[in-house]
């Protein structure tokens, strides 16, 4: 008979663990993910672990508007509106009353849910390039509403409120300082909200949404309330992107009307473009792009500013580029960027990632 | 009452400039429909060249209409060199496409010509023509070029053979293509046409708001306002509402407490109001799909 030793025991586990996630390769993946996001601060600089804390909170906003665009086929251009509710929700709160930011979360998510419940009333009626007008004249709208006298004493009016000495600190004397402890929080609220995403999209009234988007009249036909799935869309997309507001008004610990400006709506948009349509994880890879992108644009602009400035050495003639101009060129790289992705992919990086499974299981045979 | 009259007779010239660029916006929605999110950038770098073309010394009126086909050139050429690669692209990937040019139409113009606010002249003139400074002679110029502008596109798109392919080969390119119309080409021909009324619209802005890279931007917005507001399929509508646009923005100031600050809220809000009540506009045809 033989005996085993501990050892042994430990090892078989282990083999046994290990032989189970390589067969059930999602939960691999979101265990791997979970070990990344508790060891990566310990490492990254503060001003890493900032971008990324920023890069998670756009995916959140970015996977709410997908769940309206991507699932249920209602556009908007108004995100940034439902952002700076969130944000402005949990700035006022705890500014004036003083309550715990972690509260002020799903405080923010509900009247943020409101909102967007109550903004999709009017939408029902309005299909395509409409709605998409509508919504663009909200985001417009937001800054000037969020600057509004009569409340000027709550929201600080034009000079927006400052957080910095509310911003939480780690509990039980956990040894993190406060870009640790903002990526921590922001992480998880970021597993809960894409487990909520993935889990609503996947449910019987994710398939009714689908249902909407792929043909209004034929998911009317088979029982689904157009009017309430469509307005619950609303609400839901804005109660994510609402968390992602309440979010980055403690990571950047800053409110003011200027950050909510139509840009904003514009970067949430081109974000879901640029991840995928329809596709949850695509949220990350937009939200890279939103955060990335326009940096790099930019250190190409004054790049291409030397090198005309090097031609001008050589050709005397050669028109001067100040440092202000180089400035202006930022804007077109970032805009052959965005049309050369669309030229090379275009229904965003899922499309090509879809492409590149199809081609591999093609050669495979 | 007075003052009401007044604030109206100001609304209306402001009008104007919405009513420009609202037709602008209609015209390509024709050609292409889509809403153009970067035609008011377009009409700002044509004005941009008008402006580099009385540098030179030309006499007003020239710049004006070699701007208008220097316009219309490059609006086709934006349309075949942007454009037709994606035609199969989602309509999503379109207005991603749309700000990309938006960007670039607007840091190529601050990159070319400075981000200086430059003044812009008028051939009208500045004397007032009604009352003491309340309709302008150059608003009354835009009226009229507006008015004229209107007409013309009526007469094209009613009574020309290219006029009527270019409504068919928008409202139904399937069977446009059928009985022998060239839709690709009436698109482009569209987007050329739009930029060339834009190039009008942002000539005749220019004077009022100064010429810089941002002008079109709150302009555009409130061009969209007044083409949804009149019907997006209706040229005269868009006019009207352009018009309409400016009127309430004006009398807007008048609620008691916050008008003034809250002009361009309360101007938004009737949008989503009127698009809620009718959701193809004030004037727009219903268009009904086939299941």
């Amino acid at each position: 008979m033989k005996t085993t030793s501990p050892i042994t025991t430990i090892i078989a586990a282990i083999g046994a663990t290990v032989i189970t996630l390589a067969q059930n390769w999602k939960v691999a993946g979101f265990i791997f993910i979970l070990i990344i996001g508790a060891i990566f601060p310990l490492w990254a600089s503060g001003v890493f672990t900032f971008q990324i804390s920023q890069l998670l909170i756009y995916a959140i906003a970015i996977a709410g508007l997908n769940l309206l665009t991507g699932f249920n086929g209602q556009f908007s251009l108004g995100h940034s509106a439902f952002y700076a509710i969130g944000a402005y929700v949990s700035a006022v709160m705890m500014t004036q009353w003083d309550i715990p930011f972690y509260l002020t979360i799903p405080i923010a998510a509900a009247v943020c849910f409101v909102f967007g419940f109550l903004f999709g009333l009017p939408a029902l009626r309005l299909e395509g390039i409409y709605l998409a007008l509508a919504t663009f004249a909200l985001a417009i709208a937001t800054p000037q509403i969020l600057k509004f006298k009569p409340v000027e004493h709550l929201t600080g009016g034009v000079q927006g409120l400052a957080l910095f000495h509310l911003k939480p600190e780690a509990p039980f004397g956990l040894p993190f300082d406060q870009d640790q402890w903002t990526f921590y929080v922001t992480f998880a609220v970021t597993i809960l909200m894409f487990f909520i995403a993935f889990s609503l999209v996947n449910s019987r009234s994710g398939r009714a949404m689908k249902a909407i988007r792929d043909n209004q009249i034929a998911a009317k036909v088979t029982g689904i309330d157009l009017s309430l799935f469509k307005t619950l869309t609303f609400g839901v997309s804005a109660l994510f992107t609402g968390v992602a507001g309440a979010l980055s008004a403690m990571l950047i610990a800053f409110v003011a009307p200027d950050s909510f400006q139509i840009t904003l709506a514009v970067a949430i948009f081109v974000g879901m473009v640029v991840g995928g349509v329809g596709w949850i994880p695509g949220a990350f890879l937009g939200g890279l792009f939103i955060l990335f992108v326009p940096n790099i644009a930019e250190h190409i602009a004054f790049g291409l500013a030397a090198f005309f400035d090097l031609i001008r050495k050589v050709i005397p003639f050669f028109p001067s580029i100040g440092e202000q101009s180089a400035k202006g060129l930022t804007g077109t790289v970032y805009g052959v960027f965005l049309i050369l992705l669309i030229y090379i992919m275009p229904s965003g990086l899922a499309g090509l990632l879809r492409l590149a499974v199809q081609r591999l299981a093609r050669a495979r045979g | 009452m007075e003052q009401v009259v007044q604030q109206i007779i100001g609304g209306l010239a402001t009008g104007a400039i919405y009513a420009c660029i609202a037709l602008s916006i209609v015209m390509i929605y024709q050609a292409i429909d889509h809403l153009n999110f970067a035609q008011g950038e377009m009409a700002m770098f044509s004005t941009y060249i008008a402006w580099q073309l009385m540098q030179w010394g030309m006499p007003y009126w020239g710049a004006f209409f070699i701007t208008i086909a220097i316009s219309f050139v490059l609006g086709y050429v934006i349309e075949r060199a942007v454009f037709k690669p994606v035609h199969n692209a989602p309509v999503l990937s379109h207005i991603v496409i749309f700000i990309a040019l938006f960007a670039i139409i607007n840091s190529m113009a601050g990159f070319i010509w400075e981000f200086t606010i430059k003044p812009f002249p008028t051939p009208f003139g500045t004397k007032s023509v009604l009352g003491e400074g309340l309709l302008s002679a150059h608003g009354a110029g835009m009226i009229a070029v507006t008015g004229i502008m209107l007409g013309f596109l009526y007469l094209f798109f009613r009574y020309t053979r290219v006029g009527l392919a270019m409504r068919a080969a928008s409202a139904n390119p399937d069977s446009a293509r059928l009985v022998g119309i060239r839709v690709g080409f009436m698109n482009a021909l569209g987007w050329g046409m739009a930029a060339a009324i834009g190039a009008v619209a942002g000539i005749m802005i220019a004077p009022v708001v100064f010429l810089e890279p941002n002008m079109m931007v709150t302009i555009l917005l409130y061009g969209f306002a007044g083409a949804v507001v009149g019907g997006l399929t209706s040229p005269g509508g868009a006019v009207f509402g352009g018009f309409a646009v400016g009127v309430i923005e004006n009398l807007a100031s008048f609620v008691p407490h916050f008008g003034a600050e809250m002009k361009l809220s309360i101007a938004l809000a009737l949008i989503i109001l009127v698009l809620t009540l009718k959701p193809n506009g004030l004037f727009g045809r219903k268009i009904v799909n086939r299941v």
